[in-house]
């Protein structure tokens, strides 16, 4: 570790440090955010989020080397954590922490790209059956059924097997297609008992077209169920990326991504394990913290909750 | 309820064969060309026809349906490209060890997601809750593969407690007195079980303390109490079964997240299940094998989430008599 | 006068809520007597306490937030609740004092047949057999006119109507033949026809089996044919307490004055009068206004009602403490003007 890459993760940490507080500092302005706040996991997960956000978007500077670095292949292959490299090196003596903090930005990027995908596909088709109801509706859900059927790895796997060398872009897609279906379930059901409330059937009553009517004035009103299962998404998306990528049909090497790190690792398991725990600690982490933030605002968006947080553990 | 029982069958068929459908169209309609050379070496483009044809692929699409219809109403589910056995030989070997795998996983999953869920929701807010609370959101988002390989590490390759893989010891394992068979098996089992086990244990953990929170605040939790009954019985009896409702629910809802694990775990601990064969099928350019894998996956969903809606109609009253 | 059953003294429930609401004071120093067989009304609009109180003898309050404060007494035949192994009280709960709850649409277990619920008190206290608990759990169907009881023992509780459920529940609280029944606004939930005839079952069953009953209600109509005496509770106190003739033929605090004025009586002059009903709400158990709490919705309040908490005055004649009053008109009575 240089000068330069220390001070560029204390400064990562601050930074996140920094937002934590902001947020809590503004915390107490409105009921939901109270409630976001209450959750105890969901302040750390907020801090977990913003170091690694930050980290991928400065990894040029927080990371002393490149990703794909090899840096003296005989004597630095597969060396212990050590003050000049701190989470150690691999196989091909390439620092193992650069590699971890260049992976953010594609395990990052991956699991933002893909939810996005996944959540605009399935709340374009969860508004759609829900407002136009029908033939569509019943067509659209029984496709939903369909592919709630099939567990995602496999629709992944019978869909890479149809590619000889899959581009990273349509990799990503494929992820986000095959991860509306639950999204699709949500919106539907909220637009199926927003549809017959009065604004919207103000909205229709003043002429305004379906499509115009669902962008308006559905969608905004369906955004809590999206947000929430769009945080937890990402975290599926990760764990199904470093899956496949563990498997060796993801993110292709050099590439680092926390998965296909986990990949290249698992092979000296046992020489050098340093390579395999660190990326896997860092997907937990994130994950973690996804998990808990989207825990604390679906309680933080839905304030039908708030009563049950009032009594939550009360007894017993 | 009887009724009831046979619209949800013939959906669960009907979804089974939209699965079919939609596997056969993928194989047949999709960009990728199963006898492409998959590197830089050349094949011949008569060996491609000669293959083309040998498996069929050079008919019209609405024939080679039903001819893959029929055959798979026969329990064929065509031959492997790369094996050179049936596809339905391969997927005998293999789904018989991932159920094994998946069951027992499941079992372990309920069972210690159940005791540690009532068990936080009994201490809720208090610090076995919170430290209980952190561990299981760790567990629940660990990829399963990682805490496999670090299993493997700590009780395979460093303490050697365990196998580091296979479902038994290939060279004693057939010497072996049948006690001593099953104990090897369970001894090879055990680290993969774990793997998946723990994971899924750790979401149902979480699932099932907000379930008997809910339900320990309801009225009738309440009369219990004030009929004087012990705080044990008001607990585990009238609380957890109505908690345990939901449960079935996970149930049938945690299929796909098992089977997506077991795959995972599968190739980590070289257990020669389905995922394993997949995974492997996937390297050779074998879609037979893939499709029928992911067909039969389906399959276990479909079936998860049937038996889990018919427990549930079991479990509670208010369905059992009026039907839905 | 007939044998003391329960003693409640000083009792003072106190919730702790959610960060900065406060403590909310829902019963804060609750007295009265019951004897055997006696009937016991405890009226008051919403939040005023009632269930609370109910809740307090039988120390089914949740704890936390929840805590019945040192101080308070609660006294079953010389024993004290509140100092009672968790053991000892459970043979009480349900055997010698039992509860009926407002809403009999959730307080039955919905997993669980009717029978089976009836008959788990019986069990537990009684050390019966499961087909004797079973015979005992017609026998109550029965009792508390349940048709075809024989039939509706396995049935659920989703199948029955509400006033049936409100039967169940009526049957299950004196499987054991308690000493006290406690019956929380046990007709609220109900169609007013169905009311009626609950009420009607819970008069002869005391009249049959010869228990106390505790019957709490929103409505003075309610106990105005029913009770022995009436404790008027406002904001987690008693505000007035007296015999039910009495009560009616002479209220004394302006709360109880409103709560009369808002009853349909078919014995006044004038029954097209127009229901006169108190303006303004209970305040939140957190922020009780300081003097006597009732000042801001009184028609007579002056300024020593908005500084100076009135104790309980005795405005009986004749045997002391038949009728209190938490009141400054008893001490200044010229005071007893309507405003306009
Ligand atoms: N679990 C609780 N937590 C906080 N406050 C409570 C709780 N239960 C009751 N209270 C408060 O106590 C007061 C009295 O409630 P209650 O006894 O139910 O009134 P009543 O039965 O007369 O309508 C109310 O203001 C209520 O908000
Ligand atoms: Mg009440």
């Amino acid at each position: 570790m240089n000068l330069r890459a220390t001070l560029a993760l204390l400064g990562a940490l601050a930074l996140a440090l920094f937002v934590v507080g902001e947020a809590r500092r503004h915390a107490a302005a409105t009921p939901a955010r109270r409630r976001f706040f209450r959750h105890r996991p969901a302040a750390w997960g907020l801090f977990v989020l913003s170091f690694f956000v930050t980290l991928a978007i400065a990894a040029p500077w927080v990371a002393p080397y490149g990703p794909s670095v090899t840096l003296e292949i005989v004597t630095l292959k597969n060396q212990p954590p050590s003050l000049l490299h701190p989470l150690g090196t691999d196989l091909y003596s390439r620092d193992v922490w650069s590699r971890l903090v260049y992976g953010s930005r594609v395990s990052l990027s991956i699991g933002a790209l893909a939810m996005l995908v996944a959540v605009t596909v399935g709340a374009v088709v969860g508004a759609v059956a829900g407002y136009v109801r029908r033939w569509v509706d019943t067509a659209l859900m029984r496709l939903v059924d369909v592919g709630l059927a099939v567990p995602r790895i496999f629709l992944m796997l019978m869909a890479i097997a149809l590619w000889q060398r899959l581009p990273l872009a349509l990799f990503v897609l494929l992820i986000g297609l095959t991860g509306w279906f639950g999204t699709s379930r949500l919106v539907r059901a909220e637009v199926l008992t927003l549809r017959e409330r009065d604004f919207v059937a103000a909205a229709r009553g003043l002429g305004a077209g379906p499509a115009r009517i669902i962008l308006r004035h559905v969608l905004p009103n369906v955004a809590a169920p999206i947000i929430v299962s769009a945080a937890l998404g990402i975290g599926n998306v990760m764990l199904l990326e470093a899956g496949l990528s563990f498997l060796g049909i993801g993110v292709p090497p050099p590439l680092p991504s926390w998965g296909n790190m986990i990949a290249d690792g698992a092979a000296q398991l046992a020489t050098a394990p340093w390579t395999t725990l660190f990326p896997g600690l860092a997907i937990a982490l994130v994950v973690m913290a996804l998990n808990a933030v989207g825990d604390a605002l679906r309680d933080a968006l839905d304030p039908r909750r708030e009563a049950e947080w009032d009594t939550d553990g009360a007894t017993l | 309820m009887a009724t009831w029982l046979v619209r949800r069958v013939a959906a669960s068929l009907a979804i089974v064969f939209a699965v079919v459908t939609f596997t056969f169209l993928l194989l047949h309609l999709a960009p990728g060309e199963p006898f492409l050379p998959s590197g830089d070496t050349p094949i011949d483009p008569a060996v491609v026809a000669r293959l083309r044809h040998q498996f069929g692929l050079d008919q019209s699409l609405p024939l080679q349906y039903a001819k893959y219809l029929g055959a798979l109403a026969h329990g064929q589910l065509g031959e492997s490209f790369a094996l050179h056995r049936p596809v339905a030989d391969a997927l005998g070997d293999a789904i018989p060890n991932t159920l094994v795998l998946v069951g027992t996983a499941l079992v372990l999953e309920l069972l210690l997601g159940l005791a540690f869920g009532v068990y936080q929701a009994a201490r809720a807010r208090r610090l076995p809750d919170v430290a209980l609370g952190y561990a299981t959101l760790f567990l629940n988002s660990v990829p399963t593969f990682w805490l496999g390989l670090l299993l493997l590490l700590v009780f395979g390759e460093a303490l050697r407690w365990f196998p580091v893989g296979g479902v038994v010891d290939p060279v004693v394992h057939a010497s072996l007195p049948w006690a001593g068979r099953t104990a090897d098996r369970l001894w090879h089992l055990a680290l993969p079980a774990l793997t998946l086990g723990c994971v899924g244990a750790a979401g149902t953990a979480r699932y099932e303390r907000a379930a008997m929170l809910e339900v320990i605040n309801q009225d009738y939790v309440r009369t219990a109490r004030a009929k004087g009954l012990p705080e044990r019985r008001v607990v585990l009896v009238h609380a957890l079964r109505n908690a345990l409702l939901p449960l079935v629910t996970l149930f049938g809802l945690s299929f796909p997240f098992l089977l997506t694990g077991a795959v995972l775990v599968e190739w980590v601990f070289a257990w020669p299940g389905m995922g394993k064969l997949t995974a492997e099928a996937i390297f050779r350019r074998d879609y037979p094998v893939v499709l029928a894998a992911a067909t039969s996956a389906s399959t276990m969903v479909v079936l998860g989430s049937l038996l889990a809606d018919v427990l549930y109609a079991i479990a509670d009253p208010r369905i059992r008599v009026h039907g839905e | 006068m007939t044998e003391l059953l329960l003693r409640v003294r000083d009792l003072r429930t106190y919730f702790v809520t959610e960060q900065g609401r406060g403590t909310a004071r829902a019963v804060d120093g609750v007295s009265f007597d019951l004897h055997a067989g006696e009937t016991l009304g405890i009226v008051g609009e919403s939040g005023c306490g009632k269930t609370v109180t109910s809740l307090s003898l039988l120390r089914l309050i949740p704890e936390p937030p929840g805590h019945i404060l040192p101080g308070s007494f609660i006294e079953l035949e010389g024993r004290n609740l509140l100092t009672l192994a968790p053991k000892a009280l459970r043979a009480i709960r349900g055997n010698e004092m039992a509860m009926i709850f407002q809403e009999p649409m959730t307080s039955l277990n919905p997993v669980f047949t009717v029978g089976d619920q009836i008959a788990e008190a019986a069990i537990v206290h009684q050390g019966l057999s499961r087909r004797a608990a079973r015979a005992r759990a017609i026998e109550m169907l029965k009792l508390v006119g349940l048709p075809d009881p024989e039939t509706r023992v396995d049935h659920y509780p989703h199948q029955l109507s509400g006033g049936m459920r409100q039967r169940v529940m009526i049957a299950m609280a004196l499987v054991c033949g308690p000493k006290v029944l406690i019956a929380d606004e046990p007709t609220t939930a109900l169609d007013v026809t169905i009311q009626a005839q609950i009420l009607e079952l819970l008069n002869r069953l005391q009249d049959e089996l010869g228990m106390a009953v505790i019957l709490i209600t929103h409505d003075l109509g309610i106990v105005a044919g029913t009770v022995d005496r009436v404790l008027v509770m406002y904001a987690g106190q008693v505000v007035e307490s007296a015999p039910t003739p009495e009560l009616f033929a002479r209220p004394l605090h302006p709360y109880t004055e409103g709560l009369l004025a808002s009853v349909p009586r078919l014995d006044t002059p004038h029954p097209r009068r127009r229901l006169h009903s108190i303006p303004g709400q209970v305040p939140a158990a957190t922020a009780w206004p300081a003097g006597c709490r009732f000042h801001p919705r009184c028609p007579y309040a002056w300024d020593r009602c908005t500084v100076e908490e009135p104790p309980l005055l005795d405005a009986g004649k004749g045997e002391p403490a038949s009728h209190v009053v938490r009141c400054w008109l008893l001490a200044e009575p010229a005071r007893r003007t309507r405003q306009p």
